[in-house]
């Protein structure tokens, strides 16, 4: 079973449909039991990032699923859940994540042209980095995917395992273990997405 | 690189589709969730979802479309008419909509785009614009095109993009239905007043009018069409092969 984490952050009902769709058995879930029964754990997340890791914090489940994370559990970040896994944020201010993984969030203004227009919405491909990471396992280099971001994470050249190219490459997607993370939306991205999700629903625990 | 997208929209009324529709494989013409599958897998980028019931009944239909659309269809999907209150946001991104476009509930109360991009972010909020040229002045029309509201477009535009609208539906009247091509005149004022995606609307009749617009008007993001996907005489596959021929960025597969 699959726990998606549920932190009173956006709308986690899209994610749960892709999940279903793939055949995963997937529950939203804001209960420190589920997420600790649980084999995989997603963490999804739109808006402010402050706002967000506040929530999070609040609920307590930002222990557990740092805990969980560092037991070998595999865990994935989406969007601003994917952000929350770095070491710091500094959207709108300077503010601490989950630092499971080794980085941090900086706004895309810092690194494309200044006619490129923010945030970076829409369709773009993926460019593998390094190995073809377990996730990528049923989509090729070159396949589009779905983002809407604002912030990209910086300083993590070890555990990016793709970019997409945006006026610089932008982090894509990461990997540091059993911790992986995708800035753009799997559950928007069409059957590229969907292979995503299912791929990380196959890798070893 | 980002691509360009090409957006069918689907008019909603009483849970059905409005405009008759006749494709190959589609057993249900009238049917949302099957013409949204339908063109998410031919390589639509995206959906727009239009409500056009004024009844209750009809809106409560309307969920329920939503819903089992989101449940297949793994686009982004914008959703439509009938927004006035920050609790119509709520209703239909509970139903999995992803971003919400407001037409006539902004031009009624601004306060409302600022209030939805508080509560759910920018790139949630689309200002949907029904754009027509009176005496030389591009004004923006209200209730589906038929009030004119006397106010300047483009001010207007800039105003609610300045309030945390993070995206712009350019509708033009003049063009709409004429099936000679997008509004390149009226898009490129747009365009060069905002700096959020720009989606064209309204005149499309052929391939070549998404070509001409892409190429004339580099910030273009996006080009919607509704009765041209609906009825066959242009299919989205051989429209982004085309456009991929003239150098034109757009997502391939699905």
């Amino acid at each position: 079973m699959l726990c998606i984490v549920d932190y009173g952050v956006g709308n986690l009902f899209s994610l749960k449909c892709s999940l279903d769709s793939i055949g995963v058995e997937a529950v939203v879930s804001s209960d420190e039991k589920v997420i600790r029964s649980a084999d995989r754990i997603i963490l999804p997340g739109v808006g402010a990032f402050d706002d967000a890791a506040k929530k999070l914090r609040d609920t307590g489940l930002d222990k557990v699923v740092v805990d969980e994370a560092e037991n070998g559990k595999p865990l994935m970040g989406i969007c601003l859940g994917m952000q929350m896994l770095f070491e710091k944020s500094y959207e709108y201010g300077e503010h601490d994540g989950l630092g499971l993984i080794k980085g941090n969030v900086r706004p895309i203004a810092d690194v494309i042209p200044a006619d490129l227009k923010i945030p970076h919405i829409g369709w773009n491909a993926l460019e593998f980095k390094g190995e073809k990471s377990p996730v990528f396992k049923y989509i090729n280099e070159g396949d589009f995917v779905y983002f809407v971001h604002s912030f990209y994470a910086a300083d993590c050249d070890e555990s990016t395992i793709a970019v997409s190219e945006y006026g610089a490459p932008l982090t894509a997607a990461v990997q540091s273990g059993n911790v992986y993370g995708c800035q753009f939306h799997p559950e928007k991205s069409g059957r590229t997405g969907l292979n995503i999700l299912k791929a990380f629903c196959e890798t070893e625990v | 690189m980002i691509t360009k997208r090409i957006i069918p929209c689907l008019d909603v009324k009483n849970g059905r589709v409005v405009k008759g529709v006749n494709f190959e494989g589609l057993n249900d013409v009238s049917s949302p969730v099957e013409l949204a599958e339908f063109y998410s897998n031919c390589g639509a980028d995206e959906l727009v979802f239009y409500d056009i019931t004024a009844s209750s009944d009809g809106r409560k239909l309307f969920a329920d479309i939503l819903c089992e659309t989101a449940r297949k269809v793994f686009i982004p999907l914008t959703v439509g008419g009938g927004i006035n209150t920050v609790a119509d946001f709520d209703r239909v991104l509970k139903c999995g909509a992803d971003k919400v476009s407001v037409n006539s509930g902004a031009i009624r109360n601004p306060g409302l785009v600022t209030e939805a991009a508080k509560l759910y972010g920018d790139q949630c909020v689309v200002i949907s614009a029904d754009v027509k040229r009176v005496d030389g002045v591009f004004r923006v029309f209200a209730k589906g095109g038929r009030e004119n509201t006397g106010m300047e477009a483009i001010e207007w535009i800039k105003s609610c993009v300045g309030n945390g609208a993070g995206e712009v539906v350019l509708n033009s009247i003049d063009t709409d239905g004429v099936k000679k091509g997008f509004d390149l005149e009226m898009l490129d004022a747009v365009c060069n007043a905002v700096n959020v995606p720009v989606i064209a609307s309204g005149g499309a009749g052929c391939i070549d009018d998404f070509t001409t617009l892409f190429k004339t008007l580099p910030k273009v993001d996006a080009g919607l069409a509704a009765s041209i996907f609906h009825f066959g005489e242009v299919s989205i596959s051989d429209l982004k092969n085309e456009l991929k021929k003239n150098d034109i960025p757009v997502r391939l597969g699905w």
